[in-house]
């Protein structure tokens, strides 16, 4: 089966501080990063800030182009698509944005908002869009009678659910959410959360979830990708990550989320130092200065995914967890 | 007991508005000893920051009105002069801010900071407070603190700030921490060094510690009593052990079935708290989570429940379910949590 979609070798360099002549630095947002989603799957791409996730996630609607790489949505090409095919991909390709407060139109109301996707795609006359966006507000748990009011009548959680209806007017097969929750209070968050859980039952949809909270990422996701300093460095299903992580940042990441428990043993791992820059990131596994299994190797050669049991990948020269043979390999 | 380091009684905030009164916070009680870490807990609007700002008489805005008792070592905080306060504040009673980057002043470096905070307080010469600053950024982990000192603001990621603002609150060993959302800014990997370097200094320091935060998670690991907040009341107050254990208020139950955890089996769904927080303007006379709360009867609309020790000494809640009813009732919604119902 094809996936629906394929991130083949992706890179995105920004440039900074360049002038009219050239010069200045590049930034490697992304470097070279490869996975697939299958059609209703949802994978879950985590990291910490400066990872580079949000940038993928943007180079995956075409908001960004990418430096270097391909994107392949069902089967085709998307990287270079241009003007009607452009137009075409964005009806089946969506995002929801972390911002509810920022990604909306503070001039426009509810019923344009939402309304507006659908008629920049053609699709009904007026009154039938009308009809759908009542329709798509009751679907994420607003009222219809919203449909004259302004983004500032609404709580946070609220806009993020007037989000989540744009994004899906046009009848989307893949969703990227850019951090969804991560702006919202628990008590919504975890509303928000199941209503994407709920649409994704309802209409089969695909989600790529991007979010820096490993709690709230293995609950809604089916695999989990960990991205660090703008490379892939593992990739699992979700329930396997957690309970036998390979790569030495997952393992550091998870341990270091505080556990809703007082009497959970404190065995975090604390990593040392701050993530290093992107503009010249380090020698080998990008890892190496702050992972505490790291030997002469990690620092000479940049360690290549490789498959291990379980559908796991990663990228390390001392895996963990995994038997030893496949550890020297 | 009779020298509790903080004792609030009966502590109001309310902002005039154009809309009407905003009861930010509707009648704290606390009390707090020397060298205990007292975790808050509660969403945002939940009165949890704005009220230690009002003991420390940082709200500086004209149509706030601050009513009840703040007594640090048996002193009125709330009837204190904004000088005596200035020689308290810094000194006794420190406060780090969720925001390192607004909170330090970018145009001075960092030594420069905590120098002016040391001698703003202590008859000390520069070159003496210039040093101490060295070991306080020593001590919290700066590398090659000796250089860094004379570096800004912005030289220093967000994490490094942060250690930056701890320094400088415990420059003159405060005897109360203040901590509002410390680690929120923060990656994961960053805030877990932050959690162990305040846990270390709490038991080098010897300084209670109010931990103000929204992550259940956090406070599990650090607080030796937690008080949970909503809509600007307390609704439960226990250690941490008895409130993890047996947690009474149904606004904590939601609270902890609505956080996705990374122990134990995934959940088929959250148990989301339907609804959202009620206008702090218009608070129902009763309780003020009865709107939302699953388990509500009569008595909820009518009666605003009292904060007693209702399920044993020192576990208290502001919560009118009979004590049968309320196991019956926190059952059922952890069934529902797993998928049952």
């Amino acid at each position: 089966m094809t996936p629906l979609l394929e991130v083949i070798d992706v890179s995105k360099h920004f440039h900074i501080g360049r002038g009219l002549f050239g010069g200045g630095d590049v930034v490697h947002a992304v470097d070279g990063v490869s996975f697939e989603v299958q059609e209703g799957e949802t994978l879950g791409l985590v990291g910490e800030s400066g990872c580079g996730k949000s940038t993928l996630g943007r180079c995956i609607v075409r908001l960004h182009e990418p430096t270097g790489g391909s994107i392949r949505f069902d089967g085709e090409d998307i990287t270079q698509v241009k003007g009607k095919q452009l137009r075409a991909l964005r009806r089946d390709v969506q995002i929801v944005f972390q911002d509810p407060y920022a990604s909306l139109n503070p001039r426009r109301r509810l019923g344009h908002i939402v309304g507006m996707p659908m008629q920049v795609h053609g699709m009904g006359s007026s009154s039938e869009i009308r009809e759908r966006v009542a329709a798509l507000l009751r679907l994420v748990g607003l009222s219809p009678e919203h449909i004259n009011r302004y983004p500032h009548e609404f709580s946070g959680g609220q806009r993020q659910r007037i989000g989540v209806a744009r994004a899906l007017a046009v009848n989307p097969r893949l969703v990227v959410c850019d951090e969804p929750v991560s702006a919202l209070d628990v008590s919504i968050q975890a509303q928000v959360i199941n209503l994407l859980d709920d649409l994704q039952d309802d209409l089969g949809l695909t989600y790529v979830f991007i979010a820096h909270d490993l709690a709230v990422v293995r609950h809604v996701s089916d695999r989990i990708a960990v991205m660090y300093l703008g490379k892939l460095v593992e990739v699992a299903p979700a329930e396997q990550l957690y309970r036998a992580p390979v790569h030495p940042y997952t393992e550091a990441l998870l341990s270091a989320v505080p556990v809703p428990d007082p009497r959970a043993p404190r065995d975090r791992i604390v990593l040392t130092g701050d993530v290093p820059s992107p503009v010249s990131p380090p020698s080998g596994c990008r890892f190496h200065p702050r992972c505490r299994y790291a030997t002469e190797i990690c620092g000479r050669e940049e360690p290549p995914l490789i498959a291990h049991a379980d559908g796991r990948v990663a990228a390390c020269h001392h895996p963990l967890n995994v038997p030893a043979a496949a550890a020297s390999n | 007991m009779t020298d509790a380091l903080l004792e609030l009684r009966g502590l109001r905030v309310s902002f005039r508005t154009e809309q009407g009164v905003v009861q930010a916070v509707d009648g704290l009680d606390l009390t707090l000893q020397a060298g205990e870490v007292l975790g808050v807990v509660g969403e945002s609007g939940s009165g949890k920051s704005v009220s230690m700002l009002a003991l420390l008489g940082l709200i500086d805005d004209p149509n706030v009105e601050i009513e009840g008792e703040a007594l640090f070592r048996g002193r009125d905080l709330l009837k204190m002069g904004e000088r005596e306060l200035r020689g308290l504040r810094g000194r006794q009673v420190s406060m780090i801010f969720q925001d390192p980057m607004t909170s330090l002043n970018p145009v001075y470096s960092v030594g420069w900071q905590i120098a002016e905070q040391i001698r703003t307080h202590e008859q000390v010469p520069k070159r003496v407070a210039q040093r101490r600053a060295v070991e306080l950024l020593e001590s919290v982990g700066i590398p090659d603190a000796g250089r860094r000192v004379g570096d800004y603001p912005h030289q220093f990621s967000g994490g490094m700030r942060q250690r930056v603002m701890i320094a400088m609150a415990l420059s003159c060993s405060p005897e109360l921490l203040i901590a509002d959302e410390p680690t929120t800014a923060l990656d994961v990997t960053i805030q877990a060094q932050i959690l162990e370097l305040l846990d270390s200094l709490r038991v080098d320091v010897g300084a209670a510690v109010i931990l103000i935060t929204h992550d259940i998670g956090v406070v599990a690991g650090l607080a030796d009593r937690v008080m949970v907040m909503y809509a600007g009341r307390a609704v439960e107050r226990a250690t941490t052990l008895d409130l993890f254990d047996r947690p009474q208020h149904p606004y904590t139950w939601g609270l902890m079935g609505s956080v996705p955890r990374l122990d134990g089996d995934k959940p088929k769904r959250l148990a989301a708290i339907p609804g959202q927080p009620p206008s702090l303007i218009s608070l129902p006379p009763g309780c003020s989570f009865a709107p939302r709360c699953p388990h509500r009867f009569e008595a909820c609309d009518l009666t605003r429940p009292a904060l007693e020790a209702r399920a044993g000494e020192g576990h208290l809640d502001a919560c009118l379910l009979p004590a049968d009813a309320r196991a019956a009732a926190h059952a059922t919604q952890l069934a529902a949590a797993r998928g049952e119902a």
